[in-house]
């Protein structure tokens, strides 16, 4: 990273140190802290009822922490509140609009308060009406618009004085297949300079959308990573599967294959010529299987890992995590 | 200031948007419309007795007959419908969930309250502007003294202002608008009445309760006086509920 990239993107936008948040005598979220450096896209992942939204109200102002401290672009949410919202764009989960106005008039009143007026304000609204794709839909009633525009007149009011950070709880919850598609598609290219922090339960969103991805179960972080380096962590853990197509006998070549170092089992698939080789670590396993076939004069048609998938990852680590609290 | 105007311009949209504001205003003008032909047809009978009785034409005065009971029924009206005007106020913020939009873009609590506050007022001043034609017929027809109905609807304003705290305060409580609106009627009618227990309480407990009394204070202004007690009452208690509303806004930072 040169020293220009650091300035750029080394300075964290979000900071939560030890963030701890009750309900009554019911603990939300215990001890959470993470950061978040300007110009990342971090998913929150964790079932429902896991507190991803209760952080992301916290770190929006909408309500303080029991305890813990929470710096945005290094100002307190506790004592510099309404500098705090100036610098966020925040979609609440179920996107709550005033029904009855139209979309014209809900963002002139969203952009007013967030500090237009005049040729400006006018100026702001045609920009975000057209990131999302809203030119049609102005003069209509909110009342009258279907989820997915409701979804993306939210996104509009959260992108209105293109605010440096952010926070979108559940952003594709209770749309159809297609729009889901567009609003990741939306998010995706909102990135960039903007630091975006979303919720979701649904795994193929964080792994399509996010940089990092922060699991959080039972009001604690349980891992913190990119994809890609969550999947092979818990590969380490799980160990490695590799898929090996060979033309040769069954049995001669599950032994074959279960005799290499470091093979803990072979397990013959439904396909045929396919069997699936478990093994410790990914170190060297597939040129060892690949020279046993070729010693054995057998035919190697092809051979590839089995990555497993965000969604195998998280479920790994969720039950891991229950095991341990049930201990 | 930008802030409150853009909060007064959005209430007021929503509220003229909604069948609560034209069924609570249709209503608001039938009724008071039905109590001014019923005190002027009273006045109009008695204005003919008088033909006949020279002693009752020296007390008929269309002022102290038609105008001031008028007041006095408005005030009534208001106690009935305003409840239902301030209900949604914050009540329907927090059941639709725009209350976390509120509480996150970068506008305070007090500009949020007064926007509120400003735009539910000029909603009456709206209403009570209906009636003015009714005051506009009479001085077709007689003499009126329009500095005691300008003093009168002053008084109105200032009641049906202490009746829109006390219910934006109620409705800050909850998120049923209905509770709210209960809440709001049953408080209100409570201050109303303070004052009919003078007779059964102590000296000094009846005047704390004769003061406290929201409706007393309305009688100077009926009157044509402009009563600085009054106005200084009825202004605290428009402060009084307003900074209750920011207190228990305020209590979800020391709540959690």
């Amino acid at each position: 990273m040169t020293f220009f990239e650091f300035i750029k993107t080394g300075r964290p936008m979000i900071v939560a140190e030890e963030l701890t948040k009750y309900y009554g005598l019911k603990p939300a979220v215990q001890d959470v802290s993470f950061r978040v450096n300007r110009g990342e896209i971090v998913g929150f992942l964790g079932p429902n009822g896991a507190g991803k939204t209760t952080i992301l109200r916290t770190l929006t102002c909408y309500m303080p922490p029991t305890s813990g401290k929470i710096l945005i672009d290094e100002l307190d949410t506790r004592t510099q509140s309404l500098e705090v919202r100036k610098r966020i764009g925040f979609l609440p989960e179920n996107v709550p609009l005033y029904h009855d106005l139209s979309v014209n008039r809900f963002l002139v009143f969203a952009c007013s308060v967030k500090g237009f007026k005049g040729r400006k304000l006018e100026d702001e609204i045609n920009r975000v009406v057209g990131v999302c794709g809203l030119s049609e839909h102005r003069s209509r009633l909110i009342r009258h618009l279907s989820k997915g525009l409701k979804q993306r007149v939210g996104l509009a009011q959260a992108l209105l004085n293109d605010p440096p950070i952010l926070i979108l709880d559940e952003p594709t919850i209770g749309l159809d297949p297609a729009q889901i598609i567009e609003i990741r598609e939306l998010i995706k290219n909102l990135g960039g300079e903007r630091t975006v922090l979303l919720s979701s339960h649904i795994l193929p969103e964080v792994s399509q959308v996010c940089q990092r991805v922060i699991i959080i179960n039972q009001g604690r972080i349980i891992a913190e990573d990119t994809p890609t380096s969550l999947t092979k962590q818990i590969q380490k853990q799980k160990g490695l599967q590799t898929s090996v197509y060979v033309e040769g006998p069954t049995d001669d070549v599950k032994r074959k294959l279960s005799s290499i170092q470091g093979v803990l089992n072979v397990g013959v698939s439904e396909k045929k010529g396919e069997f699936i080789v478990e093994s410790i670590s990914d170190e060297n396993i597939r040129p060892m299987i690949a020279r046993a076939i070729v010693e054995s004069n057998w035919r190697l048609r092809e051979m590839r890992s089995i990555d497993l998938s965000l969604e195998e990852v998280f479920i790994h680590l969720i039950t891991e995590e229950n095991k341990d609290i049930e201990l | 200031m930008r802030q409150i105007i853009a909060m007064f311009k959005k209430e007021l949209s929503i509220t003229f948007s909604s069948p609560i504001f034209y069924a609570a205003a249709f209503i608001f003008l039938v009724v008071s419309g039905y109590f001014f032909y019923t005190n002027t047809a009273y006045f109009s009978v008695l204005c003919f007795q008088a033909g006949t009785n020279p002693l009752l034409s020296e007390k008929l005065n269309l002022s102290d007959m038609v105008i001031e009971p008028f007041f006095g029924d408005l005030s009534v009206i208001l106690l009935l419908m305003l409840p239902l005007i301030t209900m949604r106020m914050y009540a329907e913020e927090k059941k639709v969930g725009t209350i976390e939009l509120l509480f996150t873009y970068p506008i305070s609590d007090v500009a949020v309250l007064t926007g509120k506050f400003c735009a539910t007022m000029l909603v009456l001043v709206t209403m009570l502007a209906g009636t003015i034609p009714y005051m506009i017929i009479l001085e077709v027809f007689g003499n009126l003294e329009w500095g005691m109905i300008i003093s009168g609807y002053l008084g109105i304003i200032l009641l049906g202002g202490s009746f829109i705290t006390l219910g934006i305060f109620t409705s800050s409580l909850t998120e049923n608008q209905i509770v709210a609106a209960v809440l709001s009627f049953g408080a209100l009618l409570l201050f109303w009445m303070f004052g009919w227990t003078k007779a059964i309480s102590g000296p000094a407990l009846g005047r704390v309760l004769e003061y406290i009394s929201i409706i007393k204070h309305l009688d100077p202004f009926t009157r044509g006086l402009i009563d600085t007690r009054a106005i200084v009452f009825y202004v605290l208690f428009m402060l009084f509920w307003l900074f209750l509303t920011l207190r228990f806004l305020n209590s979800r930072y020391w709540r959690s």
